[in-house]
């Protein structure tokens, strides 16, 4: 008979004790909280260390991210932003809606980085991924792949971050003769997707010769399914970079925890996990080096990253010139 | 004659969906001051072309293949009928990689060796709508062709109609009464056409309204200038269907006994044309989706568990979705059959909305009272119905005013109202169109991701955003494998539907 009252009681008390465990809202995009991201290991992870209740929400892709962090504005219940990249920070500083981070880290980036409201978490190069056994001579610039009849898939650059990364990539190797890079282009880009997967997907299936991904890209296939048919192509103008940051918001009612989980992200044991779930590498190389596999991969002998406003700057004529060379 | 009574819950059906249909845009527009450029001429010149392009030819085509399955009976028709259900509900992306697996540079087509001109372009893209909507109009005009009444077809036969007669007295008045439907359907659907647009398209050239819309909301964050090209999408779509109006005039072959008949069948060379038709037809239905069948079946055994909660999820917003459309359809096809036309609208305006500009204006609308997260199954669900009303409404109409024409009178002159007159009456006659309707708009929830990439949490993924999620992580083969299951499950949720409606009601 008691029994009841009893479990009731407990329940009150269980209720008082959630009620009192601090919460921190991590928005992100919607691939690192899917169950084969780093979201679930690092909310398992962190929990155990921060005695409070890491909730991940997932907000489409990089590029709805901000989108997102725009529509909540102030009254936003997220403290942190995760997954932004560069391209992206100088109009995610206007919105005046983050916080400086406060923190002096050693990265181990190939370019110097630094940004008072946005810190690094992983990076990539971008690169034209293709099948080893089919393609023995890959390109070795732009102006090789122009020459060559290869058919390769890209992503639109108004709807994906890799899609912009390209475009970037063009105009920072190519400064002004990057509308005739374009325009020599437009016959071996096939088409053009709305998003990285659609494009990986064609290139999984044999529809491409080529697609843009990352330099990190085949390590996936030889670590995850030992596949070693996969290569990216070295390019002699350089790799642009894509850095993914995270941020705190001003209007945060946790900012110490916000702090605290910010440089968790950077610790050795979340930074080697990140690199096979995230398929990036670390900000900071771990201890432990790079997993077995990633000795395999290009090392681009250039790092192409434009600042912030060079890229917020950048953007809307590189995006004219991509439209008019591809619409002809 | 007394006039009716005014239909209430029609109304009210017309005032949420409206509001949920073109509440956003005031909500974006309110959000400071966007303009349209020039650019946007461009993407309202192609969006225009492509889907008008596509509209003609899927109705142009149908014609024939209609024809065909209706005055044929061979062993496999039904399993062919059925068929032409399938494409529809195939998600997006399985409908683009299928196409191009056929179709594409490195496609069977290809392999065989038969000369192909590049599948890129809006050749790509208006074969992509084709395939995806020649066999819905298939059905709808079928259903046109079962409609008319078995006692026509009979005096049809006493009179010695020939050919020429057959098609001018009873198959063009039919097709006057169902063809300006289906294809403003069809061009309505293709006017929003996003990633098929853009992918098939071959670059910049195939840039639709709905990508200038993405472009706003999401690098841009220009709120306004999204509710402007919103505004766009609608203003064509409100033309549209007066155009459609326009063309449209009732069969008025008047009431049979409800016995379906096939059609006059002629013999020699027009039974080989026919012939030629349907093998046609089910080779360009058939093998996309063989494709996209072999390209799942490799990621079958390792599946991850997480597939099997999302498809229930799936599986639970498509069977509500379902039937709170086809409720509302219901009730715009008896007011409009009964002569309230006005809403018409309501019931074909959720065609013309941007699923983006719709999940970003109940983000809004919803966001300062409740954690969006928290109502993502809900939102689904809701916004599901609204876009696949119209659908249904358009698979009823032709028979609710069947119905209304031939038994409205005798119904009112027996003083029969309400539920009596809807159980005794409407729903035995409108058995057939209401499985089907059922069948197509629980499949399209099915596939549809529409606005809940916005909404969602960290759980409670519906299948679509798990194939999106695998296929995010490089897991293409498991992609594959998890859009086969959803593949699956839709077309048996609409087989299940399609057959309730279609029993003792058939041959």
């Amino acid at each position: 008979m008691k029994t009841p009252i009893l479990a009731a009681g407990f329940l009150c008390v269980a209720n008082l004790a959630m009620a009192e465990t601090p919460v921190l809202n991590v928005m992100t995009y919607d691939s690192f909280v899917s169950e084969w991201g780093p979201g679930p290991a690092i909310e398992t992870a962190f929990e155990a260390t921060c005695a409070c209740d890491l909730v991940f929400t997932g907000a489409g892709d990089g590029a709805a991210l901000l989108a997102r962090v725009q529509l909540e504005g102030a009254a936003s219940e997220a403290d942190v932003v995760l997954g932004l990249d560069t391209s992206l920070t100088a109009q995610a500083t206007a919105t005046g809606l983050f916080a400086t981070h406060g923190q002096t880290v050693e990265m181990t980036l190939p370019v110097p980085y630094a940004d008072a409201n946005f810190l690094p978490f992983d990076w990539g190069w971008f690169a034209f991924v293709y099948d080893n056994t089919k393609l023995t001579t890959p390109p070795k610039s732009f102006e090789e792949l122009a020459a060559s009849d290869l058919k390769v898939v890209i992503q639109d650059p108004r709807s994906s971050t890799p899609g912009l990364g390209l475009l970037l990539w063009v105009k920072a190797a190519y400064g002004d003769k990057a509308a005739q890079v374009w325009a020599d282009l437009a016959d071996n880009i096939v088409t053009v997707t709305p998003g990285w997967s659609e494009a990986y997907g064609m290139f999984t299936d044999g529809q491409v010769d080529m697609v843009l991904s990352y330099t990190t890209s085949p390590a996936y296939h030889l670590i995850a399914e030992t596949d070693a048919t996969k290569s990216a192509a070295a390019f002699a103008e350089g790799h642009y970079m894509q850095v993914e940051v995270m941020g705190k918001l001003a209007a945060t009612d946790q900012g110490a925890l916000a702090d605290q989980f910010m440089a968790f992200m950077l610790s050795d044991a979340t930074q080697a996990g990140l690199i096979t779930t995230n398929w990036m590498y670390p900000a900071k190389t771990p201890a432990a080096g790079l997993p077995a596999g990633f000795e395999t991969l290009i090392t681009p002998e250039k790092s192409l990253l434009m600042s912030a406003d060079e890229a917020q700057a950048a953007r809307g004529p590189a995006l004219d010139e991509w439209r008019a060379a591809l619409s002809q | 004659m007394a006039r009716r009574p005014f239909p209430i819950g029609a109304l009210i059906a017309a005032i949420l969906v409206l509001a949920l249909v073109l509440g956003p845009i005031p909500l974006l527009l309110m959000r400071g001051s966007g303009a349209l450029v020039w650019a946007d001429l461009a993407a309202l010149r192609f969006t225009l072309t492509q889907a008008a392009l596509s509209a003609l030819l899927s109705v142009l085509l149908a014609i024939p293949v209609a024809r065909a399955l209706a005055r044929r009976r061979f062993w496999g028709r039904d399993l062919l009928i059925t068929l032409m259900g399938a494409p529809f509900l195939l998600p997006v992306l399985v409908v683009v990689l299928g196409v191009l697996t056929i179709f594409g540079p490195r496609g069977w087509l290809v392999e065989i060796g038969l000369p192909m001109p590049s599948v890129f372009g809006i050749q790509g893209v208006v074969l992509a709508h084709l395939f995806l909507n020649l066999p819905l109009v298939v059905r709808i005009i079928l259903q046109g062709w079962q409609a008319i009444p078995a006692e026509r077809l009979r005096l049809a036969a006493a009179l010695g109609f020939d050919a020429a007669a057959y098609w001018r007295h009873l198959e063009w008045p039919m097709l006057r009464a169902v063809l300006p439907g289906a294809a403003l359907a069809i061009f309505m659907v293709c006017l929003t056409s996003f990633a098929i647009a853009l992918t098939l398209g071959g670059g910049p050239r195939a840039t639709t309204i709905e990508l200038a819309i993405y472009q706003a909301v999401r690098f841009e964050f220009d709120l306004p200038r999204a509710a402007l090209l919103a505004l766009l999408q609608f203003g064509i779509c409100a033309l549209a269907v007066l155009g459609a109006a326009w063309f449209t005039s009732p069969s008025g072959f008047g009431a049979g006994k409800g016995v379906v008949l096939a059609p006059f069948a002629p013999k020699g060379w027009r039974r080989t044309i026919d012939v030629g038709v349907l093998i046609s037809a089910s080779l360009f239905v058939a093998l996309p989706i063989l494709a996209a069948i072999l390209r799942g079946l490799p990621g079958l055994p390792d599946l991850p568990p997480q597939v099997w909660p999302a498809l229930f999820r799936s599986l639970m917003v498509a069977v509500v979705s379902a039937l709170i459309s086809v409720g509302g359809a219901l009730t715009f096809a008896l007011a409009v059959a009964a002569g309230r036309r006005g809403f018409e609208w309501p019931a074909m305006i959720p065609l013309a909305s941007s699923s983006l500009v719709l999940g970003t204006g109940l983000f809004l609308m919803l966001f300062p009272f409740i954690s969006p997260a928290r109502v993502a199954l809900a939102v689904t669900i809701l916004v599901n119905a609204a876009l696949a009303l119209p659908y249904a409404y358009r698979l009823i109409l032709p028979d609710a005013r069947s119905v209304q024409a031939d038994f409205g009178r005798l119904a009112q002159s027996l003083g029969m109202t309400g539920y009596a007159r809807l159980h005794l009456v409407t729903l035995p006659r409108l058995r057939r169109p209401l499985g089907f309707a059922l069948g197509v708009t629980a499949a399209l929830s099915m596939g549809d991701l529409g606005a809940i990439a916005l909404f969602a949490g960290e759980r409670g993924a519906t299948l679509p955003l798990l194939i999106q999620r695998l296929m995010g992580a490089y897991r293409m083969d498991a992609a594959a494998g998890a859009a086969l299951i959803l593949m699956g499950a839709s077309f048996t949720l609409f087989w299940m539907f399609d057959t309730a409606g279609r029993r003792d009601a058939d041959t």
